[in-house]
């Protein structure tokens, strides 16, 4: 089996993420319920007669994909693999509102046919005549790690040498706000604002200098925090790796009442400084993408933002990191990366 | 042949069962007519292949508690995936490693779409402001069927469950699971009605795939799923095997959002792939449940696709969206359960409401009910950003 690298990495989120080469050391506060992303400037991506037409969550996924498709030399990728749990829910918002609004006349057909999840990876792959393997998973907080996942098996058996795959999400303008008013009905809901963003990866059976390692990644569907933490044994071990190995643990706490799970691995992990992120990114369904992208900056930069540690001491070195992520205590993901 | 089909499980508009899609592809009799379940303003100028059990008959069927909250997609979902346990025998799923794999594009639209403008202010219908999202009704299904481990959804518009069966084969090669059950769910909306509508692309007669004079698609909705199990499970459990999934392809036709390419190439490249990957020349397929959807575009494209492959050889072909109608992301999934019918059957089933050949390509669909020997069939679906798949299945 072909091992797999990170060969490029690049973010659009709510922080300074996409057009710096700085790694979050001009942090913005979020607060309030939701927070858009800082979006780049566009034209440097998209022409502004493509662009017109394109929702956010296109903007940003193209956007993102043309930097890391530059970023790692490539010019055409074996596979285009995207992940988007709400998919493009501006345009579905949009065409819904004028059918009710117009009582089903005078409807154009621009929204609609941009309101499918995979208009983000058909405008990429348009965008620069790929035809080759494209898939779109559209399964809430797994969007992102199925894309991925699908990639990294078909580098490992040789289907492909060199996949884009991303996680992008836009937050739209009406059901975010009903997800969001049923969130602050309770008070142990999320506790940080509902983001957006896009993070886009060229992922590579080939190896580089210095290139980071996708050493393993594992989803779970539905599990009891027993069981995640039986099963994070058996993932380190499936891997040689013991737990005083991992350097950074990665978790994506959003302050509701599941973070339970994550006390529950962080109990393995006696050495390890204890990172989160989605205070800096907001939650939404590809927000794991955003800790992806973190974690690579970590071993890129070997310095941990203030701003990210959760509890714990920094190590000299940042070798192996391990994220996990869950989301209302289903969608379970591991991720484990080596420099 | 490394990915064995043990189980299948279908609900549409020609039947609630395995048997009775059976019956109805046989008998010619299709399942296309005026929308009931829905209230919109186009039910006159528009046939539709509809599922006739109403969303609390489903309930009911499935024994779900009253205040549920499972949308359409949902409900015909569960129900077809478990049928397709019950005819692979399944009864502890816990036994192997297994996955569920669904497709959706509508997801919980049928809901949000009735409810949307009283999400702010009646309790009542609050609990479908988490149904929305695509992954809901899978996250149900397999919940319900108490699939824990590898659970996703895909949504490649029309392609979504062709994908579905692609990814479940891979990881049975892959040897990450012994055992999957794939498929998709779509239920008719007036989103899509109203969206299909715009695009001018929607029949107000009964649909005529590959003829000279078709108007466009009729809507449809569906569940189907199939269990895949490994040679292992197979051969450890003595299971049956229905049909073996031996190819499959996906490939980007990167020409247009919705219009597919004039020389069919992302079309092209999926059967190619297919081929390739099943170890087979075109010369052995027998038989092309073909995408057809009825509309001017996609038919001349594919015929043109066709021709690229097969050369002037073609096998015999035919579309049987004209017995369900365009399910959308369970079309791939139900036109490969029919594929594997007609391998079942040694039957290739009818393009109904064909006359008169497409003048540009000069191609003759299979019109009636015909017995041949068949070892390969082809599926082909093909969807919005010029997303197409291929698989192959070959007889047991």
């Amino acid at each position: 089996m072909k091992k797999v690298f990170i060969h490029s990495a690049v973010c659009i989120s709510a922080q300074y993420t996409f057009d710096t080469e700085e790694f979050l050391n001009d942090i913005i506060e979020l607060s309030g319920e939701t927070a858009s992303a800082q979006y780049p400037n566009y034209r440097d991506y998209i022409a502004p007669s493509a662009s017109r037409r394109m929702a956010t969550a296109v903007k940003m996924g193209v956007s993102a994909a043309s930097k890391a498709l530059e970023k790692a030399n490539l010019n055409q990728p074996d596979a285009i693999i995207t992940g988007t749990g709400m998919g493009c829910i501006e345009d579905t918002e949009k065409f819904l509102n004028s059918i009710i609004i117009n009582d089903e006349a005078f409807l154009t057909p621009t929204s609609f046919i941009q309101s499918t999840h995979n208009t983000i990876g058909a405008q990429i792959a348009l965008g620069i005549k790929c035809k080759a393997y494209n898939s779109t998973y559209a399964h809430a907080a797994l969007s992102f790690e199925s894309a991925l996942l699908d990639a990294q098996m078909q580098l490992q058996h040789e289907e492909s040498n060199h996949i884009l795959v991303g996680g992008v999400e836009e937050l739209g303008k009406e059901i975010i706000n009903s997800v969001r008013m049923m969130e602050d009905a309770n008070f142990d809901g999320i506790q940080v604002p509902f983001g957006e963003g896009a993070s886009f990866f060229v992922l590579s059976s080939e190896a580089k200098e210095n290139a980071i390692q996708l050493v393993d990644m594992e989803v779970c569907s539905s599990a009891s925090e027993e069981i995640i933490h039986k099963k994070l044994i058996l993932f380190l071990e499936r891997n040689s790796i013991i737990a005083s190995e991992i350097d950074v643990l990665i978790g994506g706490r959003n302050g509701d009442v599941f973070d339970g799970y994550y006390d529950a691995i962080a109990t393995l992990f006696k050495i390890a400084p204890e990172l989160c992120y989605k205070h800096l990114s907001g939650e939404f369904y590809t927000a794991s993408a955003f800790g992806l992208w973190t974690a690579c900056q970590l071993l890129r930069h070997q310095n941990i933002p203030e701003d990210l540690i959760y509890k714990g001491r920094v190590k000299p070195e940042i070798k192996t990191i391990l994220l996990y992520n869950q989301f209302k205590g289903r969608d379970h993901s591991f991720i484990l990366l080596k420099l | 042949m490394d990915v064995a089909i043990t189980g299948m499980g279908i609900i549409s508009a020609i039947g609630h069962s395995m048997e009775e899609n059976k019956a109805s592809l046989l008998a010619a009799k299709n399942g296309i007519g005026t929308l009931k379940h829905i209230q919109t303003k186009h039910s006159e100028l528009i046939k539709v292949g509809e599922i006739s059990f109403s969303n609390s008959e489903l309930t009911n069927h499935l024994q779900l508690p009253e205040n549920h909250n499972y949308t359409r997609t949902g409900l015909l979902g569960l129900f077809a995936a478990k049928a397709a346990l019950v005819n692979a025998n399944i009864t502890n799923i816990q036994e192997y490693k297994t996955g569920f794999i669904s497709a959706t594009t509508v997801g919980g639209m049928d809901m949000t779409e009735l409810y949307i403008k009283q999400f702010a202010t009646n309790p009542e219908v609050q609990k479908y402001i988490h149904t929305h999202h695509a992954g809901d009704s899978t996250q149900k299904i397999a919940d319900a069927l108490r699939i824990t481990e590898f659970v996703t959804t895909i949504s490649t518009a029309c392609s979504s469950s062709a994908n579905a069966i692609m990814l479940g084969a891979r990881l049975i090669k892959s040897g990450k699971l012994d055992r999957v059950v794939v498929g998709g769910t779509d239920a008719l909306s007036k989103f899509t009605i109203n969206g299909f509508k715009t695009l001018m692309i929607q029949s107000d007669e009964l649909c005529a795939p590959f003829d000279a004079h078709r108007k466009g698609l009729n809507l449809g909705e569906a569940a189907a799923y199939l269990v895949l199990e490994s040679k292992e499970v197979v051969l450890k459990e003595k299971k049956e095997v229905l049909a073996f999934l031996s190819g499959y392809g996906n490939a980007n036709d990167a020409f247009h959002q919705t219009a597919s390419s004039e020389n069919g190439e992302g079309a092209f490249l999926a059967m190619q792939k297919a081929l390739r990957t099943a170890k087979l020349n075109p010369e052995q397929i027998d038989y092309i449940n073909a995408h057809g959807t009825a509309t001017p575009n996609n038919d001349l494209s594919e015929s043109i696709a066709l021709q690229r492959v097969f050369g002037r050889n073609i096998p015999d072909f035919s579309s049987t969206k004209a017995f369900t109608g365009h399910t959308l992301a369970a079309a791939g999934v139900v036109e490969a359960v029919f594929s594997i019918v007609s391998l079942q059957e040694q039957t290739v089933f009818p393009n109904l409401n064909f006359s008169a050949v497409i003048p540009e390509t000069g191609l003759k669909p299979v019109t009636s009910v015909i017995k041949k020997e068949l070892q390969h069939v082809l599926s082909n679906s093909f969807g919005f950003g010029g997303n197409c798949s291929t698989l192959i299945f070959s007889k047991a």
